[in-house]
């Protein structure tokens, strides 16, 4: 028994030392562990399961790995739903990939965090849609090859029969011809909600959608100078007559608090008369009612129609062994062909000119540059601050609380304090 | 027959109130039996609903789905049917891999959870251990921490693990699980409600069975393997289904901690079709694919998986 004991206890120490001894092998391996060393580098995208976007992403790798023989690219592709979290973990690990797929809005976040390093391309990018940069502090830290825009859908023949208004990009409709507008077809007793504005989806849509109404009616959130507050801004009299407004939308009864799971079906279902919903629709709710659709601007809410911009974009990150060749592939994948295969996969607006003449549609005076008409003339960036991601939740829980009937002050006070106080506990977001 | 005259009489009127009260009895318990069938019958009708919606609204094109939202259609495969929407699955995500994964690392998860808790259990049940109250509690107080609060915690420290891979150069160590299987399946093996239940269980069979097989010369081992073991039959089945369902359905873990698309698992290809537009047909027949491998379980293992949930509940 006695000797069965030290047998056991050798081989404990035995079995700890082999551990402790790889262990220690293995930290000495692990400095050589970033992406990019051995001629490979990995590009993360967010388009799992985006099977268009996802090949035409696959063949700009499949282009370039053809186009040189010194790196090969290898593509991972993961679902968009948890694509931030997946990011985030790795990084926690040490273990992201050279170049990766970035919310427009986030990408403030990402650099201060130190996930991105400053772009270095070989490439102008004084072509490209303001919207598909993503900058701050003044330096480019991330490109997209499209954005996205925000538009009212409606049945032309609804609206006619209503008495209603076609909205035009000169001559959106104003904050009373809109009220007029809902108030007409919510009095047809065709629809329990007229307009839906996807109150149920609360995600990103909610600041990308909810925060131009607000630039629109003077308001923002947080101050565009140094980035430091949204006193003022995101309470002061014309946030509130904001406010103020989208309750009444709900408690007029002109929107359900909360939407169906598809604005876009039940708008092609005609559960809805009005879908104020993104250019990624457009294409589906065409299908459904052709030429009875109408595509029309948001509205003008007093200070001209705004709408959300920036969309995905590629950047390079900072533990990348070989930076120079994660910007040449970034380079390479700019070219308008490029930029344009993804743009006519994912029916989004191209970011450079060249590229639109490339896109059917896009082209001057097709079917979809009202689209790219949007998005130049109306398009505002979300706050490019390390903070946007604080107060897009905010901002989101602010909105939600507001449409199910909250005291809008006392809401829009509390998301203000919440978010100055982020934004001073973590010394103002200057330096990391 | 005067014994049966005056016996006639006298059992009749006793027993003519018994017979009407007995008929009465016997009635109502036939209508309160058939009662509870309807209300049975209807309970699973209702908690089938939800099942039946997603099957029947995975053969179905996406504006119908909603189209019929508001009747009974919604619960009828009528309409535009067809199996479109299968097949649009397997365009959309490695469904094939993504269940292949899952039912490896679940099944493997199971067995080892199974070996490694039931001895755990064993040790802290029957062999003399000092203070082995106080290690049951502790590890019973780890129940109390709920995964969310350990997953960052654990995403770190299984980084710093080392790794070993077999390359063209022979055996090779690296630093970490990231993006591995087994990073999806030992942190999951050790439970402390596994080893509750054993232990619980290992407490109910006599003691005198391991003395006698240690008479006959048996080690713990032995003991465990050929005495306590073949007795267990309830709480294995009990810990086999608490370890599956769990292993099956994980999400947040793989999501944090698996980069690499064919080391995914099945949950995680959920998220694959909530795209701008979402394919919602699709996503029902997703979600019926991977839902038939647990309700062939549930049927395979019926009377088991009540016993099991009743149980941890009770228990739990």
């Amino acid at each position: 028994m006695r000797h069965a004991k030290k047998r056991l206890i050798v081989a404990s120490l035995v079995a700890t030392s082999l551990v402790a001894t790889m262990a220690g092998c293995a930290s000495g391996a692990a400095g050589g562990g970033s992406d990019g060393n051995n001629g490979e580098l990995t590009v993360w995208t967010h388009n799992g399961g985006n099977v268009e976007e996802l090949a035409a992403v696959q063949a700009i790798v499949d282009g370039y790995n053809e186009s040189q023989d010194k790196t090969t690219v290898k593509l991972q592709a993961f679902p968009q739903a948890s694509y931030n979290d997946s990011v985030i973990a790795a990084a926690a690990s040490g273990k992201l990939p050279c170049i990766v797929d970035i919310d427009g809005p986030n990408v403030p976040n990402w650099a201060w965090a130190k996930y991105l390093t400053p772009l270095d391309l070989s490439v102008d990018l004084d072509e490209n849609l303001p919207s598909t940069l993503g900058i701050w502090n003044g330096e480019t830290y991330s490109v997209g090859y499209y954005d996205v825009a925000l538009a009212m859908f409606a049945r032309k023949s609804v609206l006619a029969e209503n008495g209603i208004r076609q909205a035009t990009i000169d001559q959106p409709w104003t904050q009373a011809e809109f009220g007029d507008a809902l108030e007409k077809l919510k009095a047809t007793g065709t629809w329990t909600n007229p307009l839906d504005i996807g109150t149920g989806d609360v995600g990103e849509w909610y600041p990308y959608a909810f925060s131009p109404l607000l630039q629109s009616f003077g308001g923002d959130l947080i101050e565009r100078d140094e980035y430091q507050s949204a006193e003022g801004v995101l309470n002061g009299p014309e946030a509130l007559e904001w406010a103020e407004w989208m309750q009444s939308l709900a408690t007029d009864g002109y929107i359900a608090t909360k939407s169906g799971a598809d604005s876009a079906l039940d708008f092609q279902n005609n559960v809805t008369a009005i879908q104020y919903g993104g250019s990624w629709a457009a294409a589906n709710n065409a299908a459904a009612l052709g030429d009875d659709l109408a595509v029309m601007p948001s509205v003008d809410l007093g200070e001209g129609t705004k709408i959300g911009g920036g969309s995905w974009q590629w950047g390079v990150t900072t533990g990348c062994a070989d930076t120079e060749a994660a910007m040449d592939y970034l380079s390479y994948s700019l070219s308008p062909e490029n930029i344009a295969a993804v743009a006519v996969a994912t029916a989004t607006i191209p970011a450079t000119d060249a590229a639109a003449a490339l896109v059917p549609g896009f082209e001057e005076g097709g079917n979809l540059a009202i689209f790219r008409e949007f998005s130049a003339q109306s398009a505002v960036l979300r706050p490019e601050t390390p903070a946007y991601p604080f107060i897009a939740t905010e901002f989101t829980k602010a909105t939600q609380d507001i449409i199910n009937g909250g005291d809008p002050q006392d809401t829009l006070d509390a998301a203000v304090t919440a978010i100055d106080a982020n934004i001073k506990s973590n010394g103002g977001y200057t330096q990391k | 027959m005067a014994i049966s005259q005056v016996a006639i009489p006298e059992v009749a009127p006793a027993s003519a109130p018994h017979v009407v009260l007995g008929q009465k009895t016997a009635r109502k318990k036939r209508v309160v039996g058939i009662g509870g069938w309807i209300l049975r019958i209807g309970l699973a009708v209702l908690f089938l609903f939800p099942i039946l919606f997603m099957f029947v609204s995975s053969l179905k094109p996406d504006q119908q789905i909603f189209g019929d939202l508001s009747s009974i259609a919604a619960f009828l495969p009528i309409g535009n049917i067809s199996m479109d929407n299968y097949a649009a699955v397997f365009d959309r995500v490695p469904a094939a891999r993504f269940l292949v994964n899952s039912i490896g690392i679940s099944a493997i998860t199971v067995i080892a959870g199974i070996l490694v808790n039931s001895l755990a259990a064993f040790a802290l049940s029957r062999m003399r251990v000092r203070g082995k109250t106080v290690i049951l509690t502790l590890i019973i107080a780890t129940l109390i921490v709920p995964f969310e609060t350990l997953a960052l915690p654990l995403v770190w420290w299984v980084n710093q693990l080392p790794s070993f891979e077999l390359t063209e150069l022979g055996f090779m160590f690296s630093k970490g699980w990231i993006d591995t299987y087994q990073v999806q399946i030992i942190p999951f093996v050790a439970n402390a409600f596994s080893i509750y239940l054993f232990h619980q269980y290992f407490e109910s069979i006599p003691k005198e069975l391991d003395e006698a097989a240690r008479m006959d010369g048996a080690g713990w081992f032995r003991i465990y393997r050929q005495v306590v073991m073949p007795l267990s039959g309830p709480a294995i089945a009990t810990v086999a289904i608490l370890t599956f369902l769990p292993a099956w359905n994980s999400y947040l873990w793989p999501l944090m901690v698996v980069q690499t698309e064919e080391l995914r698992p099945v949950m995680v290809g959920v998220q694959y079709f909530f795209q701008l537009n979402v394919s919602w047909g699709e996503v029902m027949a997703y979600s019926t694919l991977i839902t038939l491998p647990v309700v062939a379980l549930f049927i395979a293992f019926q009377r088991s998986f009540v016993n099991s949930i009743a149980s941890s509940g009770v228990k739990g």
